[in-house]
């Protein structure tokens, strides 16, 4: 079924039918300012449901702040009505979602969250002329396959690991290069070997030299044996690549070991950008350095998003501030359209100079698909609380390195 | 080839692990005796009991202090399970039985998501970590205690099943239903009270499990897995080998783990088990057929 067809007597009929019949026909919104649908696509249920549901909340907020001040102005206050889709965890979840989506009329659909899902969602999407707007996957795969609908407005793999890695040598030689050794732990999956093999081909360049590369499977029962090759190695640095669960019992374990290297510096980290782990585990949060995505402590609206999220009991995830500011952005093509028409939105949002987001980037730029105004930030849990050390335009931190024994 | 110290370590630490998969599948292994099915609900009933001892925690109970209660309600809730659902629900047949307990496990584990949400959850206990200095390594005393108790709870269960008259009615029960029956046994009355034992063990493994693990509503299933590799192993349905093999599959996961990388530990557990079933077929303490 095609979304963006203007045969009137079909759509009317589909209209008569209670189908998606109001956002196939542009013409006929504009004059009612009828809702714009959008999909917002998460795992929210499955072993990502934590996750989807941290996701889900951010374009949620995003998208009642847009509905609160008047809707779609140029469409005459429409409002943004969200058709909420489960990816079950699975690319096959994600992608029935977005068929689902694109029968009920949806314009765009924003998240998926992991990189596999992200990958099957953006294609089924592109099936429909529909855009998609990635919220973290970031496997650099998913905007080179020269797919016109899809946008990614955070960082990928590629783009953090060269910053994390830049930021890196800039911490160790502001401590004088304290750290010469490294030993690297990753989860064996697509994101955590991606990242090793990365790290394996970088590190030596600058200077760094790898004791070990010790991966291990996500659920990991046990940490205790990576920690005994850790001390046995006694490196300078830890570089663990984890998701959360895995990242709490290796820190505790290495606690409990008695282990304390110079660092422990994470890269797009499950736990060390996460505030359940900081409350949960102060004394093992404390210190640890992440490169991941998160939000400019500068922006107003972002210090009032982190409050209302606290406010409500929730933890203030990077997923929140990721859809947070893609609801934002798809919200400002469609304003810029003034149409509900899939085509005219892709085509806005390819030409998007938007910088209203609450992420430290400049205007965005897609490049590709790629956002090229994206960037990662370097954080550090201090004091209970989780700092930015870097850029420096606007870091609330010094770096602590090496970590005072 | 890691040095003589490491391994060791890893030889003590695969004992500790070993010790919760063992109490983890002295539970099943109980129930499969004696009601000859595998319960499917063991790991979403090792989810709901982490959480129950981590609610514990919430309102400051100390999981160690909440192992004798928790026991005596997950007693009751899987006496009670059995008695009033399964066994009604399964009119004799054992494939009942299993679409039941599997049915279960899905009820479970979807209810622990719509009221805990996915996240996963850990509790940092004052003790958290403390650890015994061995020289060689640090043993931490939340797996020491784990494997202390996960080794009285094994004997416990030995003493009941070999010393008391409920013990010899189980075990009647287990060998031949018809003439435990003729004898006065009250039939449906001990598979309820074994499904309340294997709820109980499942209990107080989540107890120990909770300062050195995280919770959340699909936990059970990383350990219940390897529990049924270890029921096979040890013999279906026999106690000290569920025992014996964990200690032996915790062991062999933590040295292989070591050898091949932490992501091929696994590949040591189905080693051992393929060559223990080519050369006993009915498991390390089996009974023959």
């Amino acid at each position: 079924m095609s979304g963006t067809t203007s045969t009137t007597r079909r759509s009317v009929l589909k209209g008569g039918l209670g189908l998606a019949g109001a956002v196939a026909m542009p013409a006929y919104l504009r004059a009612q300012g009828a809702p714009i649908k959008v999909g917002v696509l998460q795992p929210l249920t499955g072993a990502l449901a934590f996750d989807g549901a941290q996701g889900k909340l951010g374009a949620e907020a995003a998208i009642k702040i847009i509905n609160d001040r008047g809707g779609i102005k140029s469409l005459g206050g429409a409002k943004i009505e969200i058709i909420s889709g489960d990816a079950r965890s699975t690319p096959e979840g994600g992608v029935a979602e977005v068929e689902r989506m694109a029968s009920e009329g949806a314009v765009a659909v924003l998240g998926g969250f992991a990189s596999p899902i992200c990958l099957a969602a953006t294609q089924a999407a592109a099936r429909y002329d529909m855009a998609y707007i990635v919220d973290v996957g970031v496997s650099d795969q998913i905007t080179k396959r020269g797919l016109k609908n899809t946008f990614r407005f955070a960082p990928g793999f590629g783009m953090v690991t060269q910053q994390a890695l830049d930021n890196l040598v800039k911490v160790n030689d502001a401590a004088g290069k304290a750290a010469k050794t490294v030993v690297l732990v990753h989860e064996d999956g697509l994101f955590g070997s991606g990242l090793a093999k990365l790290m394996q081909a970088e590190l030596p360049k600058r200077g760094f030299e790898i004791l070990d590369t010790i991966p291990h499977p996500s659920p990991a029962r046990d940490m205790t044996n990576i920690a005994l090759q850790i001390r046995s190695k006694n490196p300078d640095l830890v570089i663990p690549s984890s998701y959360y669960g895995e990242f709490v019992l290796l820190s505790r374990t290495m606690q409990q070991q008695k282990i304390k290297p110079k660092g422990i510096y994470s890269v797009l980290n499950g736990a060390a950008s996460n505030f359940r782990f900081v409350k949960e585990f102060p004394e093992a949060a404390e210190n640890v350095m992440d490169c991941n995505h998160w939000y400019d402590p500068r922006k107003e609206a972002a210090v009032a998003l982190r409050k209302a999220v606290e406010a409500s009991g929730k933890f203030f995830t990077y997923n929140t501030m990721l859809n947070y500011s893609i609801a934002l952005l798809l919200a400002d093509a469609i304003e810029r359209a003034a149409s509900g028409d899939r085509a005219k939105i892709i085509a806005a949002l390819e030409s998007s100079t938007f910088a209203d987001h609450i992420m430290p980037y400049g205007p965005t730029k897609f490049v590709e698909g790629q956002n090229t105004g994206a960037a990662a930030v370097n954080t550090q849990v201090q004091g209970g609380d989780i700092k930015v050390i870097f850029p420096d335009s606007f870091a609330n931190a010094k770096p602590v390195f090496p970590v005072p024994a | 080839m890691p040095a003589l110290d490491i391994l060791a370590a890893a030889v003590l630490n695969g004992l500790m692990t070993g010790a919760i998969y063992a109490l983890i599948a002295v539970g099943l292994t109980l129930v499969y005796g004696v009601l000859h099915i595998i319960n499917f609900a063991h790991g979403a009933m090792l989810s709901a009991a982490m959480f129950a001892a981590f609610l514990c925690f919430q309102i400051g109970i100390d999981p160690y202090l909440a192992i004798a209660p928790l026991a005596v309600a997950f007693f009751g809730a899987g006496y009670g399970l059995q008695r009033w659902l399964i066994g009604p629900a399964s009119h004799g047949d054992d494939r009942n039985i299993l679409l039941v307990t599997l049915g279960l496990s899905i009820i479970i584990e979807n209810l622990l998501l719509a009221s805990f949400r996915s996240d996963t959850r850990t509790i940092d206990v004052p003790y958290g970590f403390s650890s015994l200095d061995l020289g060689f390594t640090f043993l931490p005393l939340t797996r020491l205690m784990g494997f202390g108790v996960a080794c009285l709870v094994a004997a416990m269960f030995w003493l009941i099943l070999n010393w008391t008259d409920l013990g010899k009615a189980i075990r009647a029960v287990a060998r031949e239903k018809l003439g435990a029956t003729l004898v006065g046994i009250d039939v449906r009355h001990i598979y309820a009270v074994t499904f309340g034992l294997g709820a109980a063990s499942v209990a107080i493994a989540a107890c120990l499990l909770l300062p050195i693990f995280y919770v959340n509503p699909r936990v059970g299933n990383a350990y219940v897995l390897v529990a049924f590799t270890i029921v096979v192993l040890g013999g279906m349905g026999s106690v000290a080998g569920a025992f014996i093999g964990g200690l032996l599959i915790g062991v062999v996961e933590s040295l292989s783990g070591m050898y091949f990388g932490e992501s091929l530990g696994q590949l040591g557990i189905f080693l051992i088990f393929i060559v223990v079933l080519m050369v006993r077929p009915t498991g390390l303490f089996g009974a023959r057929a």
